[in-house]
């Protein structure tokens, strides 16, 4: 009996409508729906933020809300941690409505398991960087020495060691934003909430901040909420996207997902121009190994029986915890007799380069698969990060997933 | 033609203040004590210490606080006032306006906190400071006689009335322009709402609250003249004993004498204010 796994963190249709009349609107929304933002902003005073929203995030994820400005995406984040009040809708931290939370028990959750990076570095301004990256320690009666030198960790983890006793005005656009990295990291929260955390760096630092982000959050192990306008940015780093338009979510999946099967209309027209070798890895378009793999000490007539019924000249023998050991040629069987054992046994196509066994792991891009494949004859094997065998690229599958990009 | 009818403010006015001082006597003659008290003791210790120590000391804080030149200018001013047989009826000139300002401060500053948290005692206290500030402040002179008698204690009193309304906007102005984003990143990570006020708003706003001290002691300056005419002592009565006597001398050297102290607190002020700035702003 699987448990089922408890989400870090759940939105259940989540409304939040600004202005006098919210609730009213949510009860009638079939009323409002034809109406544009101004219609409606005219007749009830009010604005819908976000309406609708329902997502789950598992544990240790980095999860992108992505849309255009206005969309929503930033006071669906700010319901997250209640910097908005959500209208309608529950919204759970590890299986706990904190829509009801509210006073101390609130402070709680903001304190022990969230963390905030904005937009602008909303950093202080009259503390070193010490004292701004101890901000959230101090908040919570930390003393002085256990703060510092926590703080002290987190500069060092974001790249700033050595500018601690710095004010913030002295940094760089870039270099601020580690410290607003570094103040969200310090008091060891579950949950990062980032808010166009790397917007308003210009673009060679923003991705510079991209590549060693995803880096850093690997060591670190959170869960990151990622609000970004840039879709290039949500497929670089997102484990999960929404695509959010007017308020509510038009399209969630993976990466993947997304740039394969866009929703029709406003995601495909996203889409549309991606160069999409850039975003589809080898898990996404892989074939499962069965076809190709036949356990060691099968005899080579096994073996080319599988073949011959699948119609493959290529296939992986492997042990038995699933570890490729080698290929096999079927012409090279032919002349082989009885069961193959071990290397030796296996005659091998060394002599030409274009016959050699490529691996690669799962999130290795179509991109460079496309190289890889142009190398070597034989399909490219997908290994998990223990070196077992998980799928299978042949030429052809490399070929259809082209055409559909 | 006559006006068809005729509001009778004056005579309201004039029963609801004598109600208030007959019914609360006690609670003025308190404040009467208190105020008295710090004028008393800010005066004597002007007078006390000795002009040349004065004079340096004043002149170092102004380096501290401001710059060379501003400490040099402090000390020509201080000379000036001295060298015009105004040193002492200055000082007292000087406890008058301290006192006035720092009860303006007490006052202004938790009022400045509210009206920034709380929109609807903003909109309570906004006509209210409008008024405080327009209506001409002769006419308050009046009601401050009547609650607190003839003196210098009715003459600090106006003064504040007068000086309170830029340390209360100010104040409040400062809070609301602290960086929305710089406000909820307190909150996001659990500030409980006085920590937000200690850490954050109050630091960042007090470029915005200094220059309410500015102005609130430029004000408070200008207003001690006036309530000379109640009693105040200082430089005010010289000012208002030259305007009787049609004495021209005696007029313009207390009112140099003014001016002298409205420089040095204005240029000091303006370097703590400025030094402030640069704290928090992105310059140094």
């Amino acid at each position: 009996m699987a448990e089922k796994t408890i989400p870090k963190i759940k939105c259940e249709d989540v409304w939040k409508v600004f202005g006098p009349k919210g609730e009213d609107i949510i009860k009638n929304w079939d009323q409002y729906e034809t109406m544009n933002k101004v219609e409606r902003l005219e007749k009830t005073g009010c604005v819908v933020g976000t309406r609708q929203a329902s997502f789950e995030i598992a544990k240790g994820e980095i999860f992108c809300l992505m849309g255009l400005s206005g969309s929503g995406k930033s006071t669906l984040l700010r319901c997250i941690n209640k910097l908005h009040e959500p209208t309608a809708g529950k919204i759970f931290i590890d299986d706990q409505d904190i829509t009801a939370l509210s006073g101390p028990n609130l402070r709680e959750i903001r304190r022990e398991k969230t963390g905030m990076v904005f937009q602008h570095f909303a950093l202080l301004p009259h503390r070193r960087l010490v004292k701004n990256a101890a901000f959230g320690l101090e908040i919570q009666g930390v003393d002085k020495k256990e703060r510092e030198k926590k703080a002290y960790e987190a500069l060092e983890l974001v790249g700033l060691k050595g500018w601690e006793k710095s004010y913030p005005y002295e940094l760089s656009g870039g270099m601020q934003q580690r410290v607003g990295l570094a103040r969200a990291l310090a008091t060891n929260p579950e949950i990062l909430l980032m808010d166009e955390a790397f917007s308003a760096l210009d673009p060679l630092i923003k991705r510079q901040m991209q590549d060693e982000f995803v880096k850093l959050i690997k060591k670190v192990k959170k869960t990151i909420v990622f609000v970004t306008h840039d879709l290039h940015e949500a497929l670089r780093i997102a484990d999960h996207i929404a695509i959010m338009k007017d308020g509510y979510i038009v399209q969630q999946g993976t990466p993947a997902q997304i740039v394969l099967n866009p929703e029709k209309g406003y995601v495909e027209e996203f889409v549309k121009d991606l160069p999409k070798t850039k975003f589809i890895t080898a898990q996404d378009i892989m074939q499962k190994p069965d076809l190709w793999t036949m356990p060691v000490g099968s005899t080579s007539q096994e073996v080319m029986n599988k073949m011959n019924a699948n119609g493959l000249r290529y296939a992986f023998l492997v042990d038995e915890n699933q570890r490729v050991l080698s290929t096999v040629d079927y012409f090279s069987l032919m002349s082989c007799e009885g069961t193959l054992t071990s290397l030796n046994d296996v005659p091998k196509d060394q002599l030409s380069p274009y016959y050699k066994l490529v691996t690669v792991s799962g999130d290795t891009f179509l991109e460079s698969l496309l190289g890889q494949s142009a190398d070597t004859k034989i399909p490219i094997v997908v290994n998990d990060d223990q070196g077992r065998i998980q799928g299978v690229i042949s030429r052809e599958t490399i070929l259809v997933s082209l055409r559909s990009a | 033609m006559d006006f068809p009818i005729r509001i009778p403010l004056g005579k309201w006015v004039e029963v609801f203040v004598n109600w208030l001082t007959e019914n609360f006597s006690t609670v003025f003659d308190s404040i009467k004590v208190i105020v008295e008290f710090v004028l008393v003791q800010l005066d004597s210790f002007f007078i006390w210490v000795p002009w040349p120590v004065a004079l340096i000391g004043i002149s170092i804080i102004a380096w501290i606080v401001a710059d060379r030149r501003v400490a040099i200018l402090t000390a020509v001013c201080l000379f000036g006032l001295g060298s015009l047989d105004l040193w002492i009826i200055g000082m007292s000139t000087l406890a008058l306006v301290m006192t006035a300002v720092f009860i303006s401060i007490l006052l202004g500053l938790p009022m400045g906190i509210l009206a920034a948290k709380n929109p609807r005692f903003d909109m309570v206290l906004k006509p209210i400071l409008d008024g405080m500030q327009t209506i001409p402040s002769f006419v308050y002179l009046i009601p401050a006689i009547m609650f607190f008698g003839i003196g210098n204690v009715p003459g600090i009193i106006a003064t504040v009335v007068f000086a309170l309304p830029p340390m209360v906007r100010l104040t409040s102005l400062g809070i609301q322009q602290v960086d929305h984003e710089v406000t909820e990143a307190g909150i996001a990570f659990g500030s409980t709402p006085m920590q937000l006020l200690l850490k954050i708003q109050l630091p960042l706003a007090i470029p915005s609250i200094m220059t309410g001290v500015n102005q609130t002691v430029m004000m408070a300056l200008s207003m001690v003249v006036v309530a000379a005419m109640i009693g105040a002592g200082g430089l005010g009565s010289k000012i208002l004993y030259s305007i009787q006597r049609i004495d021209l001398g005696v007029g313009i050297e207390a009112g140099v004498g003014i001016l002298f102290i409205a420089i040095v607190l204005d240029r000091i002020l303006q370097g703590v204010t400025k030094k402030q700035q640069d704290a928090i702003m992105q310059q140094k």
